[in-house]
C-alpha cells in the first residue's frame, strides 16, 4: 500500500502578482525520490518553494514542467480529488460547519462506504487522535491542539497513498509542538504511509524525518539524513541553515593539514596543495581553554543558556567565532575581554566544494 | 501569457463540469447582457435602415434632449451630494455613537430600500401634490407645484440616501476607534481628529457611496416620471416616452446611450480607482466601541437630524397606507376598502404574475450570483476578469438602457421572447444577479480558500465541493442575494416597463398607470400589498436558509 513518490524535472513558474508579464520561479527542477514508506521533509526559509511543491503533488498547483508520479503512475493529469494524497493544511482548514466526527468522516462519506464501515474506521482513527469524547463537538469549540488532530484524523482515516503535511506545526505553541511532532511521527511509522512534510523549522525537521529537502529560492541544495545535512552540508546555505556554523577560509598545506591563517590545522583531503578550502566547523566543536591551545581570541560576548554557554569571540587575525561549550559551571564561564585559546575538533571539520 | 492561458486551459478540461460552467456563464452574458446593449447602439447610429450620427446631433440642436441631459446630470449629482451627507451622519450616528434606538433606527433607515422605488413619489403627491395634504388642506396653498426639480430631487433623496447610509455604514464600522483614541491621546482635538483621521479614512467610501447614488439617481425611472412634469424633462423618461410615445426607436436608443454613458464612467472610477484605495485605507475588523470625536451638543444634533428622517421615513409610510383606505385622497377621507377590493379583483392577475415572477427570478438569481462568485475568487479560467466585468456590468447599466436593449435583441429571430415570462425572469436575473455577487465574492474571500482544498483533497468533485462546502458558508451573502433578487423583482419598473404584456404584468407598473390616471388610492394600495410581499418573503428566505445551513456556526480561520 505505501507507494513511492518520484519527482523530476518539477519545476513551477508563477506570473509574478506585482509586474504584469513578469514571472516568479517559485519551483526550479526538482528531483526527489521519496521511498515507500519514507518520511521525507522539505526545509527551508519562507519563500523558498516548500508549499508550491506540495501543492503540486497534491495536485492544486499545476506544474509548469516536469512529472509527479506515485508508484509507477503518473499524476500530473490527475484531479486533486482523484489522487489519493491526504493533506493536513497549515491552516487546519478544518470545514467550520461540520461536526467533529462529520469532519473526520467527510472523505469516507464521499467514497459512500457503507455506514458500518465508516463507524469502524471513525471509531479507531477517533480513538487514535485522542478525539472519542469530542466528537459530536462543534469545530469552534476546540483548541488548536485538537483542531490539529481533527485535521489530522481526517487525512489518515482516508488510508491514502500518500500523506503531505504544510508546516501542520507552526500555529502551536512550544510544548504542544513537540508533542505532536511525536504523535505525527509515531502514527506515521505505525501506518507506514509515505509522508512529504514541509517546515521552515530546522529542528522539528531533524527530529522528524528520515531524510530532509533542504531548499533555496527553488532550488533543492540537498537531499539527505538528517546527519548527513548536518555533518557534510553540500552548500554554505546548507550549514548555516541548519544549525549554526562558522566559515574558515583555509589553505590546502598537503594531504593531510590545511593552514588557517598559518595556523596548520589537521584534516585529511584529496586537494592539491596551494587550493584554497572554506570549511566549515560546528560552533560545539570548538574547545576553549585559558591554558593554551591553537588558535588565540579575546571574549566579545557570553550567554549561559543552562545546558550550554554561548560565546562570540574575535580570533587574533581571523575573525569572528561562534562557540559553544557544554556543561559551563557557574564558576567557568569566561566573562567578556578575557583571552581564551581555541581549539577546533578535527573530526568535526567539513569543507565545502 | 499564451502559455499561462494553455496551462488554465487544460485544468479546465481536466474538470468538465467546471467547464461546461464557464462556457454557459460566457454565453449566457454575451446574450443577455451584451447583445442587448449592442443592439442599443447600433440602433441609436440607424434612421430609416441608414447608418448616421444624425441622432446624436439632435442632442445638439433640440432643447428638448440638452435639457434632458442636464437635468439628469444635475439632479444625479444634488441627490449623490445629498444622500451622501445624510448617509455618513445616519452611519456615524448609528455605528459610532451610543444613542437610543439604534436597532429601530437602522431599520427605519433601509425600509426605503425594499420598498417600491417610487413610494416617496407618491407620498410626496399625497403631501405635496396639487390636493397635497399639506400644501392645500393645511397651509391654503393655490399655485404651489412640487412637480420638476424640487419634486424629483425631495423624492430621490428619500428612496436613494439609504443606499448611501448602507455603504457608509460598513465602511465607518471598519474603521478603528483605537485611531481616534490615538490622535486624541496625542492632543489633537476633536474637530481635528475627525477632519485629519475618521473622514479621511472614509473619504473613499464616501465617493463610492457617491458615484452609486448618482448612478441610482440618473438610473431612476419611476419618481421623473410621477413628478418631473413635461416642463422639466430627464433622460429616462424622456427615451421612454420617445419609444411608446412617438414609436421612435432610434432616438430612444440614443438617449439611453446618452444615459449610458455617465452611469458607466461613473462605475468605472467607483470600481477601478475607488475600491482600490478603499482596500488599502481601511482595516481591522469591525469594532463596536463608540466614538469619542464629538461632543455632547454635537453628538445630540446628528441624532436629532437622524430621528428627523426617520420620522420623515414614517409619515411617508403613513401617508402610503392611510392613502390606501382613503376615499378620495384630497376631497373625502372617508375609510375604505374599495382600493384593496380593486387590487384584489381587477388587478389580481398583476399580483399573480408579478409574485410568479419574483419567485422563479430568486432561486437563479441567488444560485447563479453565488456560483459567478465562486468561479471568480475560486478559480482561474482564461477572460476570468472578462466574465466579472460582464456580470457585474449590469449594475451600472440604467434600466431604460436594458429594456430597449431587451426589447430591440429579443423580438426578432432567433430569439423571440417579448410578451413573455421568459423575458421578465431572464432580465430581472441579469440585472440584480451583480448585487449578488459582489456579496458572495466578499464574503468568499474572507473564507480560507485551503477549507474547500480540504474538500477536494478528500475527494469531493468541484460540485461537490460547492454543494457541501462553499455554498454554507456562503451562506449570508447567499441570503442577502436571494432577498435582494426577491426585492428587486417586486419593486422594478425601469426595464420591466418596456417587457410587460397583456399576458405578463407587473404591479409597479400598475402603481405607474394608476397615479397617471389619478388613482391614488389604488396606486396606495398596490404599494402596501408589494411591500407586505416582501416583508412576507424575507421571513420565509431567512426560514430556508437557517434550514439549509442548520448546522452552521461560522467560524473564521
Ligand atoms: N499563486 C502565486 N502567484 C504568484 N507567486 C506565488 C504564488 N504562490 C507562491 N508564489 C511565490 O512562489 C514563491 C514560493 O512560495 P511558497 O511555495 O509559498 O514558499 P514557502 O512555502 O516555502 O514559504 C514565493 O516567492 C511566492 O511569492
Ligand atoms: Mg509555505
Amino acid at each position: 500500500m505505501a507507494e513511492a513518490v518520484h519527482i523530476r524535472n518539477l519545476v513551477k513558474r508563477f506570473d509574478s502578482p506585482d509586474s504584469p508579464g513578469q514571472s516568479v520561479f517559485a519551483v526550479r527542477s526538482a528531483n526527489l525520490e521519496v521511498k515507500p514508506g519514507e518520511l521525507v521533509t522539505l526545509l527551508g526559509p519562507s519563500g523558498c518553494g516548500k508549499t508550491t511543491l506540495l501543492r503540486m503533488v497534491a495536485g492544486f498547483e499545476e506544474p509548469t514542467s516536469g512529472d509527479i508520479l506515485f508508484g509507477d503512475r503518473r499524476m500530473n493529469e490527475v484531479a486533486p480529488n482523484r489522487r489519493d494524497a491526504a493533506m493536513v493544511f497549515q491552516s487546519y482548514a478544518i470545514f467550520p460547519h461540520l461536526s467533529v466526527y462529520e469532519n473526520v468522516v467527510f472523505g469516507l462519506r464521499l467514497k459512500k462506504l457503507s455506514a458500518d464501515e465508516i463507524k469502524k474506521r471513525a471509531d479507531r482513527v477517533l480513538a487514535i487522535s485522542g478525539l472519542t469524547h469530542m466528537a459530536t463537538r462543534s469545530p469552534n469549540q476546540l483548541s488548536g491542539g485538537q483542531q490539529q488532530r481533527v485535521a489530522l484524523a481526517r487525512a489518515i482515516i482516508m488510508e491514502p497513498r500518500v500523506l503531505l503535511f504544510d508546516e501542520p506545526l507552526s500555529n502551536l505553541d512550544a510544548k504542544l509542538r513537540d508533542q505532536m511532532r511525536v504523535e505525527i511521527r509515531e502514527l506515521q511509522q505505525r501506518l507506514g504511509i509515505t509522508t512529504l512534510y514541509v517546515t521552515h523549522d530546522q529542528i522539528e525537521a531533524m527530529s522528524i524525518s528520515d531524510r530532509i529537502v533542504v531548499m533555496n529560492s527553488g532550488v533543492i541544495e540537498q537531499i539527505g539524513t538528517p546527519r548527513e545535512v548536518y555533518a557534510h552540508p553540500a552548500t554554505r546555505f546548507v550549514a548555516e541553515f541548519i544549525g549554526k556554523a562558522n566559515f574558515l577560509n583555509a589553505t590546502v598545506r598537503d594531504g593531510q593539514t590545511i593552514d588557517v591563517a598559518g595556523v596548520p590545522v589537521p584534516y585529511v583531503n584529496q586537494a592539491n596543495a596551494g587550493d584554497q578550502l572554506t570549511v566549515v566547523l560546528r560552533p560545539e566543536a570548538i574547545a576553549l581553554s585559558d591554558q593554551g591551545g591553537d588558535f588565540p581570541a579575546t571574549v566579545k560576548r557570553a550567554m549561559f543558556l543552562g545546558n550550554i554557554a554561548e560565546y562570540l569571540i574575535e580570533v587574533d587575525g581571523v575573525g569572528e567565532w561562534l562557540v559553544d561549550s557544554p556543561n559551563p559551571g557557574e564558576s567557568g564561564l569566561f566573562q567578556p575581554g578575557s583571552r581564551v585559546f581555541a581549539t577546533p575538533s578535527r573530526a568535526a571539520l567539513h569543507a565545502l566544494s | 501569457m499564451f502559455a499561462t492561458a494553455r496551462s488554465q486551459i487544460r485544468v479546465l478540461a481536466r474538470d468538465p463540469i467546471l467547464l461546461a460552467l464557464v462556457v454557459v456563464i460566457f454565453a449566457a452574458i454575451l446574450i443577455f447582457v451584451v447583445y442587448p446593449l449592442a443592439m442599443v447602439f447600433l440602433a441609436s447610429l440607424q434612421d430609416r435602415s441608414q447608418w448616421t450620427l444624425a441622432n446624436y446631433a439632435l442632442i445638439g440642436e433640440r432643447r428638448l434632449y440638452r435639457n434632458a441631459l442636464w437635468n439628469s446630470l444635475s439632479v444625479g449629482a444634488l441627490v449623490g451630494f445629498i444622500g451622501v451627507i445624510i448617509g455618513y451622519i445616519a452611519a456615524f450616528v448609528l455605528t459610532r455613537l451610543d444613542v437610543p434606538g439604534k436597532r429601530l433606527l437602522h431599520y427605519l433607515m433601509i425600509v426605503p430600500i425594499i420598498s417600491p422605488p417610487f413610494v416617496s413619489a407618491v407620498s410626496i403627491v399625497f403631501l405635496f401634490g396639487n390636493n397635497g395634504l399639506i400644501t392645500r388642506q393645511l397651509l391654503g396653498l393655490m399655485d404651489f407645484s412640487i412637480y420638476g426639480f424640487h419634486g424629483v430631487v425631495w423624492s430621490q433623496i428619500f428612496t436613494f440616501a439609504p443606499i448611501a447610509y448602507l455603504s457608509l455604514r460598513g465602511v465607518l464600522a471598519s474603521i478603528s476607534p483605537t485611531l481616534e483614541d490615538a490622535a486624541l491621546n496625542i492632543g489633537a482635538s476633536r474637530w481635528q481628529v475627525f477632519r485629519k483621521v475618521t473622514f479621511p479614512l472614509s473619504l473613499p467610501g464616501v465617493a463610492s457611496a457617491f458615484l452609486v447614488v448618482f448612478i441610482e439617481s440618473m438610473a431612476d425611472f419611476g419618481n421623473p416620471l410621477v413628478l418631473a412634469g413635461a416642463a422639466f424633462p430627464m433622460l429616462a423618461p424622456q427615451a421612454y416616452l420617445e419609444i411608446t410615445g412617438s414609436f421612435n426607436l432610434p432616438r430612444g436608443a440614443m438617449l439611453s446611450v446618452i444615459l449610458l454613458l455617465p452611469s458607466i464612467t461613473a462605475f468605472a472610477i467607483q470600481r477601478y480607482w475607488i475600491a482600490k484605495r478603499q482596500y488599502v485605507t481601511v482595516t481591522g475588523k469591525p469594532t463596536a466601541s463608540t466614538s469619542k470625536v464629538v461632543s455632547g451638543p454635537v453628538k445630540s444634533f446628528l441624532y436629532g437630524l437622524v430621528l428627523l428622517f426617520s420620522a420623515i421615513v414614517i409619515l411617508f409610510y403613513g401617508v402610503i397606507f392611510v392613502g390606501a383606505f382613503t376615499q378620495v385622497w384630497g376631497f373625502n377621507y372617508t375609510p375604505t376598502l374599495n382600493h384593496f377590493a380593486y387590487v384584489f379583483n381587477v388587478g389580481f392577475d398583476t399580483v399573480k404574475d408579478t409574485l410568479l415572477i419574483a419567485i422563479i427570478t430568486t432561486p437563479i438569481s441567488g444560485i447563479f450570483g453565488m456560483l459567478v462568485a465562486f468561479l471568480v475568487v475560486r478559480r482561474t479560467f482564461p477572460g476570468k476578469s472578462a466574465l466579472e466585468f460582464g456580470s457585474i456590468l449590469s449594475f451600472a447599466v440604467p434600466g431604460t438602457v436594458v429594456g430597449i436593449g431587451y426589447v430591440l435583441a429579443f423580438n426578432q429571430q432567433p430569439l423571440i421572447l417579448t410578451g413573455t415570462l421568459t423575458i421578465l425572469v431572464l432580465c430581472f436575473v441579469f440585472r440584480y444577479v451583480p448585487v449578488g455577487i459582489q456579496s458572495g465574492i466578499a464574503v468568499l474571500r474572507q473564507i480560507d480558500p485551503s477549507i474547500e482544498e480540504a474538500a477536494q483533497n478528500l475527494g469531493a468533485s468541484a460540485l461537490t465541493t460547492f454543494r457541501k462546502v462553499t455554498l454554507p458558508l456562503i451562506a449570508p451573502a447567499f441570503f442577502s442575494a436571494l432577498v435582494y433578487a426577491f426585492v428587486r423583482a417586486m419593486t422594478a419598473i425601469s426595464a420591466a416597463i418596456f417587457l410587460v404584456s397583456a399576458n405578463w404584468n407587473l404591479m409597479t407598473v400598475q402603481i405607474l398607470n394608476q397615479v397617471g390616471s389619478g388613482r391614488l388610492g389604488v396606486a396606495a394600495a398596490y404599494s402596501v400589498v408589494v411591500i407586505a410581499l416582501v416583508l412576507v418573503a424575507i421571513i420565509i428566505i431567512n426560514a430556508i436558509v437557517v434550514r439549509m445551513t442548520r448546522h452552521m456556526n461560522m467560524v473564521r480561520f
